[in-house]
């Protein structure tokens, strides 16, 4: 029980008491309350995913109807509309690119990263560890508004006159690098690598945040081994992320360096605008090891804490333990593992080492193992269960349904024979959407929904809850589904119409069908967004604990200035005992001793009743700073 | 194989209208949530029950669905391959995806149906059930034994389309550029392509591939802007390689595709099966032609980077060679690079009126350090 400086914290928070009253800055703007940095985590995350969304409407529009005249788009997106001499307005190509790299770029990274893990790992950390606060308030707030600016900088090149970034969010040089390549690469570009930076340096302060919190501010009784699920996925992504985002720093370095101080790390032998540059013996390869090592992390940095998520909501509402609760926690950490040396099956077909292929498709394909086991183990926790399908349970059941159909084609796309025809096409965009995308956004909307009671003392309207999620998990398969099949008939990726090449000029029909799924899917989210706005400020008061769940932050009152009214609760039980045989109620928390419940205790669960005298007895050194 | 398909798909109709008409009289019974004063189930409403039954809808609804789409527009997946490798992984993409298939059929099944099952009742209390190693082990090892028989066939066949190109190889180089391809074939005098340096490419003295001229091999190559041919029935080895920004070669017919990056050549070899004529007659459209796209973002117009692939047979891929002006004679005035004791290996490219002045060309020619200024 390696719980260390708690006492400390506490000691500061009753000072803190003393001084009274924060002044409104400090309590809702500068914020070192996690629950306050949560929040505004959570409504940054929200605010980008409807301007991502709407640029993948604009995009769409262009794929589904390549006629459409888009002149009545003229007010809002100006020069990148181009007028014929009809007046039909046309989107410009260019725009276009840019576009889809801001759409990936803000998905990605803003939505998923920070408005995913940033709102659960700040509000849940602290509250199911039972400790006061994260371990450093001031870092955490220095995390939330480096975001904050790295989102200012994103937002504003695309306002700029050659346009945002255009290269593909994986920003491949030498199109990121040259200018002259595509006007995206100048000042936008420019931009995107700023906001980057300042996105990593985000990134860490909150990793390293929240990693120290897990390992020393847990209360008495709550070893590793009796942590939630969630806690485990959140530990695990920060460990990603600190870990994978110093290479994506450095790889934006060098970029920088590249374009702006002559140097040649990625720049080779280029003959552009009519002039052969003097850069010789980079390697524009060497950037793609750079990236995707992070890039692909990334990807479990996005779906680890939806699952965590996943995890909590299923065993609450189906009223049953997590099943094989052990075994989530080694396919997490396999998973975390498998993570950092599979990144070049992003590569099969960029010119690497056949040989390297080879390697990177063995590992790539045993990853595949430990997500099953994940599947395969939230089944058959669903198995006899008593499913109440609170709007969390729906998103829930909706995110494995995903990560099962999204990660079987990744068995496909892992295999580098077959890579070959389908790499940079259609059915590598399902796949990622599916298994990433929209599984992350939907472990995203279940966590909203579940702890939205605990963080504004408020219920959202269940029923429109429901209709959220009929439609968004509808069209949602509706638009990625039948995109596998434009995939396998070969339909390339980022272009801006395919009418030119005979071999692309089918499938009409099928774009059509899916931009106008893409467009439900993207108009279906007002209603949560109007159900979330509207039960901040009118939703039924909520009770302490609304959906009878076990882990501790459903002991404290709804929100309020700290944590917990007087000590911390002690742990005693793991927060998986749903309906135990001989319980008088379908749940026990955390907090209720085993002698408290004789009736429901197992064998194993009886001799440990001796150890709680113990567990209450743990002091922590006050004297060690925190 | 249709008609059981067939029958499936009626029953799954079948199905879904009597979920669907269950989940209609359902719906009509939902009213506001009764305060109810058990304290296992105050927060189910009504709609429970229409959820469990809708997931189960949805998923049969589903079943219809993705078999019908995927009748419907199987015609245009995976356009027949042209080549030898690509028979090869076609054939194991359809036993991948048929691996993945029954994955996606039976979990999703169960998912689905125990949501359903096993929706909320009153009174009755889930089974308590938090671990069997037994089946995690199961169900650990079953992936696992798939996984590793893809991995060994995908390892196969991966390493033989990979392998080094036989040595009869048809060469020919495909540079990407924004926005085209440029094709340079070696030539049929010595059938080996020339130097190039990035440092001398000009595209207004029309040496857009950078060809070095001091290399005799250059003499007898030859672009061609406008199509690229290719032999049938003869390993084909494309030297890939890119001038400005990031590219790739895809030519879908041929299950080929390979990035062309500037500064680091790549390759990729294939052996064509058809010739366009033959696949014309097979497809029965006389407009049919393979195509090259390309499926690395380079750029505005990167969605039109297509170049048309024509597969001529033997006979009639040597004519062709044979009737093609070298660049040297296209361009005479590249004589002027070519160093002086090479002059008159290359003077018979010229064309047969031109009567250049030897003593100016040599003068230009040793003059190295002009010629490098006058490109820039």
């Amino acid at each position: 029980m390696a719980a260390v400086a708690p006492q400390a914290v506490e000691a500061h928070a009753h000072e803190e008491h003393e001084h009274h009253e924060l002044s409104f800055i400090r309590k809702y703007i500068f914020s070192e309350d996690h629950k306050v940095i949560a929040k505004q985590y959570l409504i940054s995350g929200i605010i980008w995913a409807v301007i991502g969304g709407l640029m993948s409407v604009v995009f769409r529009l262009q794929l589904g109807f390549p006629n459409l005249d888009m002149a009545w788009l003229k007010p809002v997106l100006g020069q990148w509309i181009s007028l014929s001499a009809e007046g039909v307005g046309k989107l410009d190509p260019n725009f276009y690119l840019a576009l889809v790299t801001m759409h990936g770029t803000i998905m990605v990274f803003f939505v998923l990263t920070a408005g995913l893990s940033g709102t659960f790992s700040n509000f849940l950390i602290p509250l199911q560890i039972g400790a006061r606060d994260m371990a450093s308030g001031f870092m955490n707030m220095l995390s939330y508004w480096f975001f904050f600016l790295s989102s200012l900088v994103m937002f504003l090149s695309i306002f700029v006159e050659t346009g945002p970034a255009g290269g593909g969010w994986v920003v491949y040089p030498p199109l990121s690098a040259l200018a002259d390549a595509n006007p995206g690469s100048g000042i936008g570009m420019t931009l995107w690598l700023v906001s980057m930076a300042l996105f990593i340096v985000s990134s860490l302060l909150g990793g390293i945040n929240y990693v120290t919190t897990v390992i020393n501010l847990r209360t008495k009784g709550m070893s590793f081994d009796k942590l939630p699920l969630t806690i485990w996925a959140f530990t695990f992504t920060a460990i990603l992320g600190i870990l994978a985002f110093p290479v994506l720093f450095s790889a934006a370095l060098l970029l920088i360096f590249d374009r702006s101080f002559g140097t040649s790390f990625f720049l080779s032998e280029i003959y552009v605008n009519g002039q052969a540059l003097p850069n010789q013996g980079g390697s524009p390869i060497l950037f793609q090891h750079l990236f995707w090592f992070l890039g692909h992390p990334e990807v479990y940095i996005i779906i680890l804490p939806a699952l965590g998520i996943t995890s909590e909501v299923i065993a609450t509402n189906s009223r049953k333990p997590i099943f094989g609760y052990k075994a989530m926690i080694f396919s997490m950490a396999g998973i975390m593992f498998l993570a950092f040396i599979v990144w070049a099956h992003h590569m099969f077909v960029t010119g690497m080492n056949p040989f390297l292929g080879s390697v990177f498709m063995l590992l790539t394909l045993i990853i595949a193992v430990p997500s099953a086991v994940k599947a395969f183990n939230y089944i058959t926790t669903l198995w006899r269960g008593n499913i109440v399908f609170t709007p969390a349970m729906l998103f829930a059941i909706g995110l494995v349904s995903f990560f099962v159909s999204g990660g079987l084609t990744g068995i496909i796309l892992g295999n580098s024979a077959l890579d070959i025809q389908l790499h940079d096409t259609y059915f590598v965009v399902a796949h990622f959407h599916i298994v990433m995308g929209a599984a992350a956004i939907f472990g995203m909307l279940a966590g909203v929904y579940h702890w939205f009671p605990k963080m504004f003392g408020r219920m959202m309207n269940a029923k429109l809850g429901y209709v959220h999620f009929w439609l968004t998990f509808i069209s949602s398969y509706l638009v990625f589904f039948p995109m596998h099949y434009i995939g396998i008939a070969g339909f390339p990726r980022r272009y801006y119409q395919w009418s030119g090449f005979a071999t692309f000029d089918s499938y009409a029909d099928l774009n059509a069908f899916i931009t106008v799924a893409a467009i439900i899917s993207v108009a279906a989210q007002s209603v949560f967004i109007g159900n979330f706005v509207y039960s901040i400020f009118k939703g039924k008061k909520a009770p302490a604990n609304p959906w009878n769940s076990n882990t501790l932050e459903w002991t404290t009152d709804n929100p309020g200035h700290g944590n917990w009214v007087g000590e911390i609760p002690t742990v005693y039980r793991w927060p998986y005992d749903y309906s135990k045989p001989g319980a008088s109620t379908d749940f026990i928390p955390q907090h209720i001793p085993y002698s408290a419940t004789p009736e429901s205790n197992l064998a194993h669960e009886n001799e440990m009743i001796a150890d709680e005298e113990e567990i209450e007895k743990i002091k922590f050194d006050a004297n060690i700073p925190d | 194989m249709t008609i059981i398909i067939g029958i499936l798909a009626v029953v799954f109709l079948v199905m879904t209208f009597m979920v669907l008409s269950k989940t209609q009289s359902l719906l009509k019974g939902i009213r506001p949530t009764e305060a109810a004063a058990d304290d296992d189930g105050d927060y189910v409403d009504d709609a429970n029950n229409f959820n469990g039954y809708a997931m189960f809808g949805f998923w049969l609804l589903s079943i219809v669905g993705v078999v019908w789409s995927f009748l419907h527009y199987r015609k245009d997946f995976l356009p027949e391959a042209a080549s030898v490798h690509g028979k090869e992984t076609d054939y194991w993409f359809w036993v991948s995806m048929s691996v993945i298939m029954v994955g996606f059929f039976v979990v999703n099944t169960l998912l689905f149906y125990f949501a359903y099952k096993y929706r909320f009742k009153k009174g009755r209390v889930a089974t308590f059930y938090p671990h069997n190693n037994k089946l995690e082990i199961i169900w650990t090892v079953i992936p696992a034994v798939i996984m590793a028989g893809l991995v060994f066939t995908g390892l196969k066949v991966w390493t033989d389309v990979m392998a080094d190109a036989p040595a009869d190889s048809e060469v020919i180089e495909i540079m990407g550029k924004q926005f085209g391809w440029q094709v340079r074939y070696p030539g049929v005098d010595d059938n080996k392509l020339g130097k190039y340096d990035y440092k001398l490419t000009n595209d207004a003295e029309g040496n857009e591939f950078g060809i070095d001229f001091a290399d005799e091999n250059s003499f007898d190559d030859f672009v061609n802007p406008s199509v690229m041919h290719v032999p049938a029935g003869r390993p084909v080895l494309l030297k890939i390689r890119a001038r400005d920004v990031l590219h790739s070669v895809f030519i879908p017919h041929m299950r080929v595709k390979m990035d062309a990056v500037p500064g680091m050549p790549t390759k990729f070899w294939f052996t064509p099966t058809q010739t366009t004529e033959q696949a014309r007659i097979d497809l029965g459209n006389p407009d049919f032609n393979f195509e090259i796209a390309c499926t690395e973002v380079c750029g505005r117009g990167h969605f039109a980077m297509k170049l048309i692939l024509v597969v001529d047979d033997e006979a009639s891929y040597e004519k062709w060679k044979r009737e093609q002006k070298p660049l040297l004679t296209t361009y005479p005035s590249f004589i002027d690079k070519v160093p002086a004791n090479l002059k008159a290996k290359a003077m018979k490219y010229l064309p047969i009126d031109e009567t250049a002045s030897p003593a100016v060309a040599e003068e230009l020619a040793t003059g190295g350090t002009g010629s490098q200024a006058a490109l820039k």
